[in-house]
């Protein structure tokens, strides 16, 4: 086998890693015992998921009238929640579908903790569409199942059935596409397993993986063919997310970029979330030789390019809204309206958020550093947070009607569940973090010799002694 | 078949095990199978194996998808109650098929992706609790094993050793090789 690759590109894998190294790197936190740092982790998290829990219940229990919600805006907090999780939710199929069909060598050290973080941020965002309903034991009437009613059906023009269909496909196709990719490195951790109880737990997880030839050219195929399909879903999910707004008749919804807008908006805060947690990951688990400086540079240019297209979208919806004359569209989001209106405060907080300090992500010097790269993926997702809460309430309370015009006050219950959904991605996430393969091995196995640091020097060495 | 007796060989490095299953064919000798920790490229070039159709059947999963979504609009919002929502048109389904299109699309990748995957598990014997199918454990891990059914046991032992395998064991000698009994060892 060559490995050739250009000595420009820095190495994905530092260190003097073989083979060996990185399995045992892989299966060092799964073997070990869980310190105190994730215990007050994870009791923080699990206190924060039971408040979510008790918010849950009381709002299912006595009725939706505890949120902050009125007859105006009668969406806030929870769609917003819910459109920022699933936004959180489109980084992880980003990075192992897209940059697989690219190539991304650096997609590898981050890929699994991505998925995970997709698939947790997918069952916190599917909370809302059910919660929020003011019925919600009534939830499987909007599947089309034959029924007593003389068989009654959902109606499939509405974008709230197709969000029924997408984040269902969504979070099904994620949990397959990561759970194919998973079985190798199961196998790898049960064969290494000396206690029974954890061999026969990773034996039932592994499927009886045995890297035959066979089995692996089928998993290089399906894992191709998964990514092409789900490149598609991650800008279709999004889309029709955004469907929910843009095929509606109010202003400053009613808008033909927000497919687009929405799902750059996705990337952008997923990336920012995935910058968040490996940042962290990276040094906990002593991760230093395969989450490099060069990976979190890669993924903040990410962010300063999908940050720039959220940027766009932002300065085309300001000129829409002035070029198209409508007197509606100055009360829109972007508008004068908005940026001086009663809640200025959230529309700036937006554009310091998601345009001024991302910015700064320009800077070489910025964008490599574990520090700022830690503190702006923060900012940015209190911004993308604040871009759905300006999207959804600053354009419901000032609509066509000036006798209809309010404000919006949450209650502790909106913001309970938006921490309840806090506690319960950071609960699976910090139980996945201890008991499943973070780092894929069987993908950085196959770069190790490409990009693997020792080996690239070693080249070097090689062409020496050949001239 | 009772001569039969199967040989693995243990190789430690990808490269290593390429030229060994390169030298291996050359010499005629059929490889029954090799167990790798990672895809090791181009492998089921050199071990002649035939291009996977996992993908060809994909498509008509996802054909299936679209057939069924469209299918299912149409029964029900244009044959079974043709009403109209919102001053859609409900007379063909033509008239309102870009509302189906996200359904359609949904569904086409929701079947394509999940019946694949039904099908890649189906075809490589994998299911929850299944036995491992590697004979060593270190297969896993960094090792790289070729195994090989023979009449020949010697000639073959001495081709492994020959091609730079670290380790050479014949199935039977001490036992089957599997991961029960390296656990014990």
């Amino acid at each position: 086998m060559s490995h050739y690759e250009s000595q420009v590109r820095e190495p994905l894998i530092t260190g003097h890693k073989t083979y060996h190294d990185i399995s045992n790197d892989i299966a060092r936190p799964i073997e070990s015992k869980a310190g105190k740092l994730w215990w007050t982790a994870f009791g923080i998290a699990f206190v924060a998921f039971l408040l979510g829990i008790g918010c849950i219940a009381y709002t299912v229990g006595t009725g939706i009238g505890v949120w902050g919600l009125n007859r105006t805006i009668n969406w806030a907090w929870d769609i917003t929640n819910f459109v920022w999780w699933v936004g959180i939710g489109h980084a992880g199929t980003l990075i192992s579908a897209v940059l697989l069909l690219f190539r991304q060598k650096w997609r590898m050290s981050v890929n699994r903790s991505a998925e995970a973080m997709t698939i947790f941020a997918v069952v916190q965002a599917a909370l809302f569409p059910v919660i929020h309903m003011g019925r919600p034991w009534l939830m499987y009437w909007v599947f089309p199942i034959p029924n007593q009613f003389g068989s009654l059906w959902p109606n499939f023009n509405s974008p709230l059935l197709w969000d029924v269909f997408a984040i269902s496909t969504y979070f099904s196709v994620s949990v397959v596409f990561w759970f194919i990719g998973l079985i190798p490195d199961f196998a790898l951790i049960r064969d290494r397993a000396t206690k029974p109880f954890a061999k026969k737990i990773y034996g039932i997880l592994s499927f009886g993986w045995g890297g035959k030839a066979k089995h692996w050219q089928r998993f290089e195929e399906i894992s191709l063919v998964l990514a092409g399909l789900c490149t598609p879903l991650v800008f279709s999910v999004h889309t029709i997310v955004s469907f929910d707004f843009a095929t509606s008749v109010i202003k400053g919804w009613h808008s033909t970029v927000y497919p687009p807008y929405f799902v750059a908006g996705a990337i952008f805060s997923g990336f920012a979330m995935v910058q968040t947690l490996l940042g962290v990951l990276r040094k906990v688990f002593h991760y230093e030789a395969y989450i490099t400086r060069k990976h979190i540079e890669y993924m903040n240019i990410v962010i300063v390019v999908t940050g720039g297209m959220v940027a766009v979208a932002y300065l085309t919806e300001l000129w829409i809204a002035w070029y198209s004359g409508s007197r509606y569209e100055d009360f829109t989001y972007f508008s004068p309206g908005a940026a001086t209106g009663p809640y200025w405060w959230a529309f700036w907080a937006l554009i310091l958020c998601n345009v001024l300090i991302p910015g700064l992500l320009w800077f070489r010097p910025i964008r490599r550093s574990f520090f700022w790269t830690f503190i702006i993926s923060i900012v940015v997702n209190v911004g993308m947070w604040f871009e759905r809460f300006d999207i959804i309430v600053i354009n419901l309370s000032r609509d066509y009607l000036p006798s209809s015009w309010t404000m919006f006050m949450p209650t502790f219950v909106d913001v309970g569940i938006f921490v309840g959904t806090n506690g319960f991605f950071f609960v699976l996430y910090l139980l996945y973090a201890r008991t499943f393969p973070v780092l894929p091995q069987a993908e950085l196995k196959t770069i190790l010799k490409s990009s693997g640091e020792s080996y690239k020097k070693h080249h070097t060495e090689d062409e020496h002694h050949e001239h | 078949m009772t001569n039969t007796k199967i040989v693995y060989g243990l190789y430690g490095d990808d490269d290593d095990l390429m030229k060994a299953v390169k030298s291996i064919r050359k010499q005629g000798i059929t490889i029954d199978e090799v167990y790798t920790p990672f895809p090791v490229h181009h492998l089921d070039k050199a071990l002649g194996l035939k291009k996977t159709r996992i993908s060809d059947i994909g498509f008509f999963y996802g054909l299936f998808g679209t057939t069924l979504a469209a299918t299912m609009t149409w029964f029900i919002m244009n044959h079974d109650w043709a009403q109209d929502i919102g001053g859609k048109p409900a007379f063909s389904w033509g008239q309102n098929m870009p509302a189906f299109v996200p359904i359609m699309f949904e569904l086409t990748v929701f079947c394509a992706a999940h019946f694949m995957s039904w099908t890649y598990l189906f075809r490589n014997k994998l299911y929850p609790g299944a036995a491992p199918q590697n004979p060593d454990p270190r297969t896993t891990d960094d090792k790289f094993m070729i195994e090989i059914h023979t009449t020949d046991v010697e000639k073959i032992k001495n081709v492994f050793i020959e091609t730079g395998a670290e380790e050479v064991t014949v199935k039977g000698d001490y036992g089957q090789v599997n991961n029960l009994v390296q656990e014990e060892a």
